[in-house]
Parts: structure tokens; sequence; C-alpha cells
């Protein structure tokens, strides 16, 4: 108490000393164990290839089989239509009985009919083609019939152009799904949700383990008769798995970008501090999870149930919010995970809203102080409890 | 500040823990501990031990009374008193995944031991400890023994004005034991530090300067070793068994006794016994039974005994067994048929080997003992005769089975007690009991009499339908030892029964095993208890995968030059292998 003007000096000094001293540690605990690293690096990259590749609601050269039976240049125009996409793999027969044998044998998704009295009909203005679709796969039956009905209309509106005369448009929807995702791609729908739940994984569920290992191993006894302060031992904590969290994070972008091209239609800065701010709310619910649990099962199988699967389940990733019961739409409310989703599509596909930027924003900063002050209250100094 | 008086000041400090059924942790316990000196914490499990340690560090706030470390006010400011301690907790306080010096350098950090310091430091408890060389290892991968040295150099990384230790040598080999002491020691004699320390072993209480004993939470007493020894003054005796009698049946028969004998323990061939305060010599016939007896000077252990059996008649001790005299019990037991034939038995892992062409039978009927310091390959050798474990090489048979063809035949003969409790913790007592029992194959009736039978024999019929998570640690032990034994095996093999058990459970469990064994069960026990070797009639005595001796407690104290007990037969006998080994120039590790 002689020098009073340094006592903050050196308060501050031993505080960085401490600190620096317990993240050194926490960054040698998680690269030495070998389950972290696979986590935080290994199954974003899984997860990415699984879900951009392997888990898309897309098809890709589906195999359909088209029966000419008329012959006239206007049909075999209509169906050149169906060729020049990526989506389907058209071959030709003559006959419907082939193409059935086809169909039975699987060898094709659907059958596309042009009738012998098509061009005929056409000329009256009421041409018909039939499409016959093999429904044991009842999501790549409906895209296909999505993507036969726009081919075909396609060629109706050109048709429509180049004459200059109206005919009768076939009675098809176009699906409003294709809003923002001009490519028709439900990878790049499904990119954004992907980083959530990294994130979340990384934030939610590896650091539900860690307080709770000190706890089981005795090391919480050993460092709580040091000079260390409880803030400091969450501060080390949160270091550490934040870089993780940044790290696949950028791995998620880049393959966003360079796998998919996923564009990003709001500005990168936006979409970092989102991700900054759902991480460290990630981390703080973890380590509540971990301070609260004491014991590294019972705080994994919470991290699970509370972070990880409403995260995947109920936070719009998967469903739309707007189609489940209100008492689901509640629950998803209060969930981080539901904020970050609705930043991350709105970073990649639809623009920045300063509305909903500011919204969402002040939720996850509160959402982050109230679970951080939780942690910090779970874990004194004291092995009462 | 004011001068400070006393290292550690209680007065009235009552302790009570939420949800706990019983009385509270610590009653009204108030004790003064002057500065300087070593202090002994000694009593049964729960008797608050570990409480008042923690008490005393701050981790605890005591529910009322006034307690005073260092001069401060613990309730009320721990953090201070956590800058001038350091505290050593039973679990070591570790981290298993860094190395010897990154915990070194951590806790340094975090105490805020400065560069210079700290070099200076760790020299000393590097060369203290004995460490220096294995500073990159990770801490997980180190022995017992050190573990617990590093755990105390960590705890030492700075000066501190008191040390706090909480059964620093639970499941340590008594090499590492004596090494951890020679350390605590040096730090009081050379730096005048103050240092309490909890344990279960009474020979180490009897190095302090001051020893208090507890049980139920409060004070049974407290003074110098001498003071405590005192209780038992003249009361303390050796009784010599007649040729062909083994010690332990005379200490059975002693021990049985229980209004007039207070303890009995077997020692060195004979058996060493308190004599209850108002008995009579002549009260003592029908257990002698005419054998001689010399007066002898009571040790701490007597001293303690004697407070804990005196002081609290309904203590949990020995149940009599079926009353019977000597010469009867002494027709019992081993006959010549050997029921384990162990010969050249070897077991690597990788490059290391864990066991060396070993080589032991055993009777059936005997208690035989393996004895080793930590890693000296006792449970790889444990396993393999439990087969749980396949053999590099040798021959291996048990009970009639060699173990390389019909190891499930041999496994329904054998019962397994393993160190750590392996039972289904929120299973109740009976449906553990009737678990195991239909994993052997039992079912209706049959199953029902063994477990009513087992319930009775290890007293567990007051807490059968209790979860078995929650039942204190002696009685988990029994029930562990019923289910072991619900199958009526031949053989029972014990994995380090004993540790960390205070001296009365260890009175019960071994009377259980001498009358085990005089029913026919044979018995292979690993210890850390020296003197248990003395219930065993034979042991081994195995260094770094090597046997180094075999035979009965006598022919290995003869080995031993005649050690005066089996805790330095055991020590000379380590040291003169260590050093023919050394002499052959083969490389040294007892680390692993």
């Amino acid at each position: 108490m002689k020098q009073p003007m340094n006592a903050p000096a050196r308060l501050a000094g031993q505080f960085i000393r401490r600190l620096r001293a317990l993240v050194i540690k926490e960054f040698r605990q998680l690269l030495r164990d070998k389950s972290n690293l696979a986590i935080g690096i290994f199954l974003p990259i899984l997860l990415i290839l699984l879900f951009g590749y392997g888990l898309s609601l897309d098809i890709r050269h589906a195999p359909v089989v088209i029966v000419l039976e008329d012959g006239s240049p206007t049909a075999r125009d209509v169906v050149a239509g169906l060729r020049g996409s990526d989506y389907i793999a058209p071959r030709y027969v003559t006959t419907m009985a082939e193409a059935e044998s086809l169909m039975r044998e699987r060898q094709v998704d659907g059958i596309v009919r042009i009738p012998a009295n098509f061009s005929r009909q056409l000329a009256q203005g009421r041409g018909s083609i039939q499409l016959v679709l093999h429904g044991t796969d009842a999501a790549t039956a409906a895209s296909l019939r999505g993507y036969v009905a726009a081919a075909i209309n396609g060629w109706n509106k050109h048709r429509q152009d180049t004459s200059g005369r109206m005919s009768a448009v076939p009675g098809i929807e176009v699906l409003s799904r294709l809003w923002f995702n001009s490519a028709n791609s439900s990878t790049w729908y499904l990119v954004p949700g992907l980083i959530v739940l990294i994130m979340t994984l990384v934030g939610g569920f590896l650091t539900s383990m860690l307080i709770a290992r000190e706890w089981e191993r005795g090391t919480m006894e050993a460092l709580f008769v040091t000079p260390v302060h409880t803030f400091e031992i969450l501060l080390a904590k949160i270091i550490p798995y934040f870089t993780v969290g940044m790290l696949g994070l950028t791995l998620c972008l880049v393959a966003a970008r360079v796998l998919f091209h996923v564009p990003l239609n709001g500005s990168l800065w936006v979409f970092m501090v989102s991700s900054m701010l759902y991480l460290m709310v990630a981390l703080s619910l973890g380590l509540l999870i971990s301070a609260a649990a004491r014991n590294q099962f019972l705080a994994s199988q919470i991290a699970i149930v509370t972070t990880f699967l409403p995260a995947l389940m109920l936070s719009g990733f998967l469903f739309d919010l707007q189609n489940v019961p209100t008492g689901i739409q509640k629950v998803a409310s209060i969930l981080p995970a539901t904020y970050y989703v609705e930043l991350a599509r709105m970073s990649f596909l639809a623009g920045d809203n300063i509305h909903l930027i500011v919204r969402d924003w002040t939720i996850l900063v509160v959402q982050f102080a109230v679970l951080i002050t939780g942690a910090r209250l779970r874990t004194q100094k004291t092995l009462d409890r | 500040m004011s001068r400070i008086e006393l290292t550690v000041e209680a007065t009235d400090v009552v302790k009570r823990f939420k949800g706990a059924n019983g009385g509270p942790a610590l009653n009204t316990i108030s004790i003064a501990i002057p500065k300087g000196q070593l202090t002994a914490l000694v009593g049964p499990d729960g008797a608050g031990k570990t409480t008042l340690i923690r008490l005393i560090a701050g981790l605890m706030k005591p529910d009322s009374g006034m307690l005073r470390t260092l001069g401060i006010d613990v309730a009320s400011n721990p953090q201070a008193v956590q800058d001038l301690i350091s505290y050593m907790p039973q679990k070591f306080g570790l981290y298993e995944d860094l190395s010897v010096m990154e915990n070194l350098n951590l806790y340094a950090d975090l105490h805020g031991v400065s560069m210079d310091e700290r070099k200076e430091r760790f020299n000393r408890m590097l060369a203290m400890t004995d460490m220096a060389a294995f500073t990159g290892r990770l801490a997980g991968n180190l022995s017992g023994g050190m573990k617990q040295k590093l755990g105390l150099a960590c705890t030492l990384v700075r000066s501190p004005r008191l040390l706090l230790l909480d059964e620093p040598t639970v499941g340590v080999d008594p090499l590492s034991r004596r090494e951890l002491w020679r350390i605590v020691q040096q730090l009081v004699e050379e730096e005048g530090l103050p240092v309490v320390v909890s344990t279960a072993y009474l020979d180490e209480a009897e190095r302090c300067a001051h020893v208090i004993v507890m049980t139920e939470g409060k004070i049974l007493a407290e003074g110098t070793p001498a003071d405590l020894c005192g209780l038992a003054k003249e009361r303390c005796f050796i009784a010599y068994p007649p040729t062909g009698v083994l010690a332990r049946t005379l200490q059975a028969c002693l021990i049985d006794d229980r209004a007039n004998v207070l303890d009995a323990v077997p020692e060195s061939g004979a058996v060493r016994f308190i004599r209850a305060k108002d008995t009579q010599t002549s009260d003592l016939d029908s257990a002698l039974q005419g054998v001689r007896c010399e007066a002898t000077p009571a040790r701490l252990e007597d001293g303690v005994m004697t407070l804990l059996r005196e002081k609290n008649a309904q203590i949990n001790f020995v149940q009599p067994r079926r009353q019977q005299n000597l010469q009867a019990r002494a027709g019992a037991g081993s006959d010549s048929a050997e029921l384990i034939q162990v010969r050249d038995l070897v077991r690597w892992f990788g490059e290391f080997t864990a066991v060396a062409s070993t080589s032991f039978s055993v009777r059936r009927g005997e208690i035989f003992g393996l004895l080793g310091p930590n890693g000296a390959g006792k449970t790889t050798t444990f396993r393999m005769l439990c087969g749980l474990l396949p053999a590099t090489s040798g021959f291996l048979e048990v009970a009639g089975f060699n173990l390389r063809t019909a190891r499930a035949a041999a496994r329904a003969r054998i019962g397994y007690v393993s160190q750590k409790f392996a039972l289904y913790e929120n299973l109740s007592v009976v449906e553990n009991l009737t678990f195991f029992g239909g994993a052997y194959g039992l079912d209706g009736s049959e199953l029902k009499s063994r477990i009513d039978h087992a319930l009775n024999e290890f007293e567990l019929q007051t807490k059968k339908d209790e979860r078995s998570g929650n039942l204190p640690g002696g009685f988990k032990q029994r029930l562990a030892m019923a289910t072991a034994l619900i199958h009526r095996p031949e053989i029972l093999f014990l994995d380090e029964p004993t540790s960390g058990i205070d001296p009365l459970a260890r009175r019960a469990f071994w009377r259980r095993i001498t009358t085990l064994a005089a029913e026919g069960t044979t018995i292979i026990v690993t210890t850390h208890f020296m003197e248990e070797a003395e219930y065993c009639d034979r042991i081994v005595i195995q260094d770094a995968g090597r046997l180094l001796a075999l035979g009965t407690p006598h022919e290995v104290r003869t080995q031993a030059s005649g050690a005066a007990n089996m805790n330095d037969a055991f020590l000379a006998i380590i040291e003169k292998g260590r050093q023919n080994r050394q002499a052959s120039a083969m490389p040294v590790d007892a680390s692993i």
C-alpha cells in the first residue's frame, strides 16, 4: 500500500499473466485432445461435403425417358428444351411399352410422353403432354415435375415471343420457392444453416465439457486455492474455442464460395459480426451448462438437447418456422440459433436489412449477457453448492 | 497487522451439508494449531477430515463458528487466505494432458512466481522429487507415486505460509510414501513451514508433532503422538502362537473377544493386541489358551485404536465369528493341492515388459499376497490370473483350467473385486446382487438364498434397498465383496481392497478374509499396507515386472536380513533389487 499509484497497473499485470497462463493451458489441452480437433475442424469439413454434395434436395441428371409418338418437328422442338438442362438426362424411345418397362426396372425416374396427336392439338391451342413419375421417392418426383413443367413453360413462352401470338398456357405453376435462389439450388439454402450448426457444435457442445472436466478431475479445487479469479477461468476457456469457432466459420465460408458458389449478397463484415455474436452466445451457454452439471457426460447430453438439436430442428434450418405450430414458434423464438439462421440467410441470400440486423444483434447481445452472467454466478470459488 | 500466533484457530465451527442425512459433517469443532509444525488429522472415513481442510483453505464456509487461518477470517476473506497457502487436494489437481514442466509453469504463473524465483524453486522441487529427467513427460503417463510427487511440487511452486495436504498417500506404495514424507519433513525443518496433513496411515501421523483424532465430525482427542500413545500404555502385548498355529488364527481368536481385546493385528509372525481397560490378564485365558505373551510399548496406532474403541462403543467393528477354540481353528486352512500354477509368465506391452518370467503357485485355502511399488506389474499379473488379459507367453492354470484354452470355464470359479467400485451405482444393493447372481447363472430359490446369506454375512440387511452409489465407503466395499462371492467361487481376487480405508474398517475386512480362507476359499490380494502382508500365508514382492521375493512373511523378512517388520523388509528388498539391476546395466524406468 506504499505505492497506491502503481496498484492498478500491478493488478492488471497479474491479471494478464494469469490469463495468459490459463489460455496457453487451454490451447494445449485443446490441441492434445484429438476429439476436440475432430469436432472443431474435421466435422465442419465432413458436414459441408455431406450436405453440399450428398444431402442436396435438388436433382441432377435425373434419368427420364421421352416417348416420341409424334415425330413432327414441333414435338422434337418441345423436348429439345428438356435436353438442354443439367437436371435431366433424357433418352428416347418410340413406344410407351418400352418406356414402361424401363420405368419398372427403375432405370428412369419419369416418362415424358408426346402423344401422336400432339402437334395437331397444339395447333388448335391445347397441346398436352403426359408426365409419369416414379413416386417411390417423393422428393425427387416433386423436383422432376417442377423441372419438366418449367422446361415446357419456357418453350411455351419462347413460342409466344417468336410467334407473337397468344396461345393457351399449360396449367402449370412455377413455384415461388425459387425466390432468392436463382440457381434453384438447395445447397445455397443449406450452407448458411450448416454454418449455424457448426458454430453451435463448437460453441455449445465442445465447451459444455470444459468446466465439468475440471470438476471431475479435481483440478478445479487446485485452481481455486490459487489467486486466480473465476472470471479469468471463464475468459481463458472462451478465447481458444472462439478461435476454433472462427476457424470453422472461415472453412465454411471458403467452401461456400469456392465449392458451391453461394453468393454473399450482404456485406461480409455484417455476417462476421453476426457470427461472432452468435459464437459468444453459444460459448457462454456451453459454459453455463458445464458449470451447472459438473459432470462431462451429463453436460454433453444437456448440450446436445438444448443447443445442437434445437439448432437443427427448430431454428428454421430444415423446416420453415412459419409452417410450424405456434407453441414451437414460441420455443424457436427464444433460441439464439433462430436469429443467427435468420441473419445468415439474410447475409447470403437476401442482402443486408438494417431493421433485421439491429433487432437480431440486440437479441444476441442480451442473450450473451444473461448466459455469461449465469455461468459466472454458477462458478463460485467455493465447494459449497 | 497483528502478529500471528496460531496457524489455524477454530472456535465452535459447524458445517452441515444440504440433503445429507445424519449429523453435521463438522460438529462444533474447536482447534488451535500452532505455527511452524507438522499436524496430522486422523480418523475413520466420514470423520470430517477433508471438510475441515477445505474450510481451512476457504473452499467452503462454516455454517457457524469462527475460523481463522494465518490470522485471517476465512469465511469473509477466502482469497486473502488462498494467496498465502498451498493446498493439495486428494486428486492432486494435475492436468494429465500437460507435461510435468507445463504443469509446474501453469501453477507458477497462476501464483505470480517471477522467472528468477521460478528457476531456483523448480530446480529445488525437481531435485527433491527426483523428477528432473521426466520434465517433458505428460502427467497422465506418470505412475501413481510420481503423480503425487508432481502434485506436491505444483502446490509448492512458491513458498507458502501454510501447506495443506489431503490424504496425500492414498494408493501410493511405501517407497513413494517414504520419499514424500522426506520432502515434507525437509520443508518443515528447513523453512519452518507449518503443514496440516490428513492421513489414513497412523505410522505417518506418528512423525507429526501434533495429532488430531476425529470421528463423526468431532475432535476425539489431540496431542503429541506420545500423549496419544499414553492412552494404551501398559496394555499392549505381543502373543506368540504355538508352532503349527498361524499368527492370523490367533489374531482371529483375540479380535473376536470384543469385550476384552480392543485391537489385535498379526505382526512379525506373532500377534500384537491391546487389552481393554478393566480386563485382567486372566480374562484373556479363553482367547489366549495359554500362549506366551510379552508386554510391548504402545504405538500411535494402539493409542488411536483405544480411543476409537473406548469412546465409541457402537462403532462399526469386527463381528465376532462362531466361537471355536484355537486348536479347532488351527485345523482348517490350506492343504497341499495347488489351485493356481504360474510358470514363466511374461507380458509385454509393445516394447515394455510389464511382467518378466514369473513363476509361482498358490495352494487351496491360502491367502496369497502380491506386493510391489506402483508400476511393479502387480495389476498386470492380477489381470492375467483372472483371465482379463492374455499372457504374452508362459503357462497359467487356474482351478485346473488352462487360461489359454478354457478362459470362460476358469472364470466361473473365480470372484474379482477391482480397485474402483465397479458395481451399478444406480441399482440398489439387492438389485446388484440379483444381477451378478444372474450373470453367473443363478436363479430361483437358490439365488434368493444366496442373496439372503450375502446380506447377513456382509451386514447389508439395513441398506438392502438403498442405491449402491449412495452407500458410505465401507458399505460399498462390503457390497463389492458380497457380489464377487455370490457364486461361491473357489478363488477370490482382491485388488488393493484396503486403499484409503480407515484402521477399524480394515480390521473388519481382514476378519472376513481370514474367515473365508479358513472355510477353504483361496484369496489373492494386493495391498500397499505392508503390515497386512502378515495376514498372508505367502507373499511375492515384484518390482519392474520381476519377482524379487517369494515365501512366507517370515521367509521374506529373513531374506531382507531379518528386518524388524514387513515395511522395512519390503523397502530393503526393493532397493537391493534395483541396485542389482543397475549393476547389471539394465535401463531403470520404474515410472511407467
